[in-house]
C-alpha cells in the first residue's frame, strides 16, 4: 500500500451532479409486484433487444434453412421424385420442420451462456415469478422460429412450391411447428443448465436432432425403407409433425398426426419445463 | 397499542436487518461457509472482510436467497430466507461480484428492464432510468452496450440497477475490486450517499481500508468462519494500529535499513515482495518520522514512506497466524459453484 493511492480523491460530484445524485437516491417507493405474464413479456422483450443489437445471431436462423431447401431439392429431387419441382412439393414442409427444430438448440445455448454471467443473480434476486426469465426467453425464441419458418416458405415459393391449402394452410402448419418447437426447446434449456459449456450444449443438441430429423419421413416415403427403420420412422414424433405440416399445407390433414404432435409437445413441456425451472432455482 | 414485554422484544428483533445464526454451506468436501453468525442493525453499513474464497460470496448468496443454507437460519428484513424467500427478495437488492447487469444490452435498457420487472409502468421506467443515468454520470454512455463499458461505469450501472426501487437492504459484493482509485472513490461516494438515505448495506470487501472508510462494524471472515467482529477501531486496535512502509531508492541498502529498523522497533520488520520495500508495525506517527530521519542520517536514501493502516494481510496475520493468500489458495470452489 503506498501513500499515493489512498489519498488521491477526485470526486465525480460537482454541486449540480450532487443534487442529481441526492434526487435519484430519494426514496423511490416500491410499486405493486409485477404479474407473471408481464414479467414473461418483459423477458421476451429482452430477447428481442439482443437480436436488435447483434443481428448476426439471425444468420443461422436464415441462411441454414435456405441452404437446406436448395441443397435437398436439387440434389435429391431428380433421384427421388423424377423432377425437382415435384419433390419440392413433398420436401418443403419437411425442411420447414427441420430448420425450425434446429433453431431450438439455441435456446439451451443462450441459457447456458446466460448462467455464466452475473445478471442471472440479479434476476434470481428480484421479486418476480421465478421461472419468468426462462419462459420469457423461450417465448422470445418463438419469434426466431417464425423467422426461420418464414424464410423456408419464401424460398420455397420462389422455387415453385405451391401449397394447395393457401395462406391459411401455411400459417396453420407454421403455428403447429412453433408449438412443437416450444415444447422441444425445454429439453435443450434443461441441457443448457446441466452442461458445462455452450459448445457442449450445441454439439449434443445437434447429435440428438440430426438422427431424429433425418430418420423421419422428411426426405423419403417410409415405405421404401427396411422394416426396422420404417418402424422407427413411423414412431418418430418428428415424422408426425412433418406429416401434419404437409397435410395442413396440402389441405388434407390427418387429425391424428396433429393430436400426436400436440400431445408430445405438451408432454415435453410438462416434464422439461419444471425440470428447467427447478435447476435454474437451485443451481449455484 | 399495549406496551407489553412481548411487543418490546418484537421491536428489538426487527431492529436487525440481518440476523444469521450458524449458517453452513458445503460444496463437496469444501466447507465454504462453516457456521457464520451475523447481526446487522437496520440502517447500518456493515463490512464483511476477508480474502477470496473465505466464504463472503456464499454468505451473501444465502442471505439473498440464491443458495439454500445446509444448516443454520437467517432472517433478512424480518423474513426467513428459506420459508419466506419471496418476502426477502421484495426487500433486498443484490450487486454481485460478477457485474449483475446484462452485457448485451445498453445501460439504459438494463435499467428500464429492471424497472419494468419491479412493476414500474413504461413511462415511469424510462424516466427512472434517465434519472439514475444522470445521477451516476452515465448519461453519455446510456446508449452504449454494457460490454463496452469500463469497469467503473459497469459498477456504477450495477449499483444504479440495485436502487431503481429503494431497497431496505443492499448487498454489495466487492464493489471496488479491480477499479482504479478514481472509480473506487466514485463508488465510495455513492455508497456514502446511499447510507446517508438510511439504506442498510452489507458490504463484502477484501480491503480493510474500504471497510474502515464505510462500515460502522466489520466482521472478519476466514475459511467460512467469523474470526473477529467489531467496530473498525476495535479491529485495528486488536491488530496493532499502524504500519510504517518504506521504499528505498537502492534495494542494495535494504539489509542495512532492516538492521536499523530492527534496532529501532524490535524484530517485527517485514520484507516486502518489492526488493526495495520493507514495513514495520509502528503505533505512533512521531516514532515513524523519527525512524525515517534515522535512515536518512545513516545515508540510506528513502524514495517513499507512508504510515498507513494494516493491510488485510497484516490483519490476517495478526488474527489467524496465516496470510490472506494462503487462505485463498486452499479454496477456489466458491467461484466454481457460482
Amino acid at each position: 500500500m503506498s501513500a499515493t493511492d489512498t489519498t488521491s480523491r477526485t470526486p465525480i460530484t460537482t454541486e449540480a451532479s450532487e443534487a442529481a445524485l441526492r434526487n435519484a437516491l430519494a426514496r423511490t417507493p416500491r410499486p405493486p409486484r409485477q404479474g407473471a405474464v408481464a414479467s414473461i413479456l418483459t423477458f421476451g422483450w429482452r430477447g428481442m433487444l439482443k437480436v436488435k443489437h447483434v443481428p448476426e445471431q439471425l444468420i443461422d436462423v436464415t441462411i441454414t434453412p435456405v441452404l437446406f431447401t436448395l441443397m435437398f431439392t436439387y440434389m435429391f429431387g431428380g433421384a427421388i421424385s423424377g423432377s425437382t419441382s415435384e419433390y419440392l412439393q413433398f420436401l418443403l414442409p419437411g425442411t420447414l420442420v427441420m430448420s425450425v427444430l434446429f433453431t431450438t438448440v439455441y435456446s439451451g445455448v443462450a441459457l447456458n451462456t446466460d448462467m455464466t454471467k452475473g445478471v442471472v443473480d440479479r434476476f434470481r434476486s428480484l421479486p418476480i415469478w421465478r421461472p419468468a426469465p426462462l419462459v420469457g426467453s423461450v417465448v422470445g425464441d418463438s419469434v426466431r422460429y417464425v423467422v426461420a419458418g418464414t424464410v423456408v416458405v419464401v424460398v420455397g415459393l420462389i422455387l415453385g412450391f405451391r401449397p394447395d391449402a393457401g395462406v391459411g394452410g401455411v400459417v396453420a402448419a407454421m403455428a403447429l411447428v412453433v408449438v412443437f418447437s416450444f415444447g422441444l426447446s425445454w429439453v435443450f434449456t434443461t441441457m443448457g443448465l446441466l452442461m458445462r459449456s455452450p459448445n457442449a450444449v450445441m454439439n449434443t443438441g445437434f447429435m440428438v436432432l440430426f438422427p431424429l430429423t433425418f430418420l423421419s419421413n422428411t426426405f423419403v416415403q417410409p415405405d421404401t425403407l427396411p422394416s426396422a427403420l420404417e418402424a422407427f420412422v413411423d414412431a418418430n414424433p418428428i415424422s408426425h409433425l412433418v406429416s401434419a405440416s404437409r397435410g395442413l399445407m396440402a389441405g388434407s390433414v390427418d387429425g391424428s398426426d396433429i393430436a400426436i404432435v400436440l400431445i408430445v409437445a405438451a408432454g415435453l413441456t410438462a416434464v422439461f419445463a419444471p425440470l428447467t425451472a427447478h435447476l435454474y432455482r437451485t443451481r449455484g | 397499542m399495549s406496551f407489553s414485554r412481548e411487543d418490546g422484544l418484537q421491536s428489538m428483533s426487527t431492529d436487525l436487518a440481518i440476523e444469521a445464526v450458524g449458517l453452513v454451506k458445503t460444496f463437496g468436501d469444501t466447507h465454504a461457509v462453516d457456521g457464520v453468525d451475523l447481526a446487522v442493525r437496520r440502517g447500518a453499513v456493515y463490512g464483511v472482510l476477508g480474502p477470496n474464497g473465505a466464504g463472503k460470496t456464499t454468505t451473501i448468496r444465502m442471505l439473498a436467497t440464491l443458495l439454500r443454507p445446509d444448516a443454520g437460519s437467517a432472517r433478512v428484513c424480518g423474513h426467513d430466507v428459506v420459508a419466506e424467500s419471496d418476502g426477502v427478495r421484495a426487500a433486498v437488492s443484490l450487486t454481485g461480484q460478477l457485474a449483475s447487469v446484462d452485457e448485451d444490452l445498453t445501460g439504459r435498457e438494463n435499467l428500464i428492464l429492471i424497472a419494468r420487472l419491479l412493476g414500474l409502468g413504461r413511462a415511469e421506467a424510462k424516466q427512472r432510468a434517465d434519472e439514475l443515468l444522470d445521477a451516476f454520470g452515465l448519461r453519455e454512455a446510456a446508449g452504449k452496450l454494457v460490454k463496452n463499458f469500463s469497469g467503473g461505469m459497469r459498477r456504477r450501472l450495477d449499483i444504479a440497477a440495485s436502487i431503481v426501487v429503494t431497497p431496505e437492504l443492499l448487498f454489495l459484493d466487492e464493489p471496488t475490486t479491480g477499479l482504479d482509485p478514481r472509480s473506487r472513490n466514485q463508488v465510495w461516494d455513492i455508497i456514502r450517499a446511499l447510507a446517508g438515505q438510511g439504506t442498510t448495506i452489507l458490504l463484502c470487501t477484501q480491503y480493510l481500508d474500504e471497510a474502515d472508510q464505510l462500515a460502522e462494524r466489520i466482521a472478519v471472515i476466514d475459511r467460512g468462519k467469523v474470526i473477529a467482529e467489531g467496530t473498525p477501531s476495535e479491529l485495528k486496535a486488536s491488530v496493532g494500529s499502524g504500519t510504517l512502509h518504506v521504499r528505498l531508492v537502492d534495494s542494495e541498502q535494504r539489509p542495512e535499513a532492516e538492521r536499523l529498523l530492527v534496532g529501532e522497533f524490535g524484530d517485527a520488520v517485514r520484507l516486502e515482495a518489492d526488493p526495495a520495500a520493507l514495513s514495520v508495525g509502528c503505533p505512533d506517527a512521531e516514532r515513524a518520522a523519527e525512524a525515517v530521519a534515522e535512515l536518512a542520517r545513516a545515508g540510506i536514501a528513502v524514495g517513499e514512506f507512508s504510515r498507513g493502516q494494516p493491510s488485510l494481510d497484516e490483519v490476517f496475520l495478526a488474527l489467524t497466524g496465516h496470510t490472506a493468500e494462503e487462505a485463498e489458495e486452499e479454496d477456489d470452489d466458491e467461484q466454481e459453484a457460482a
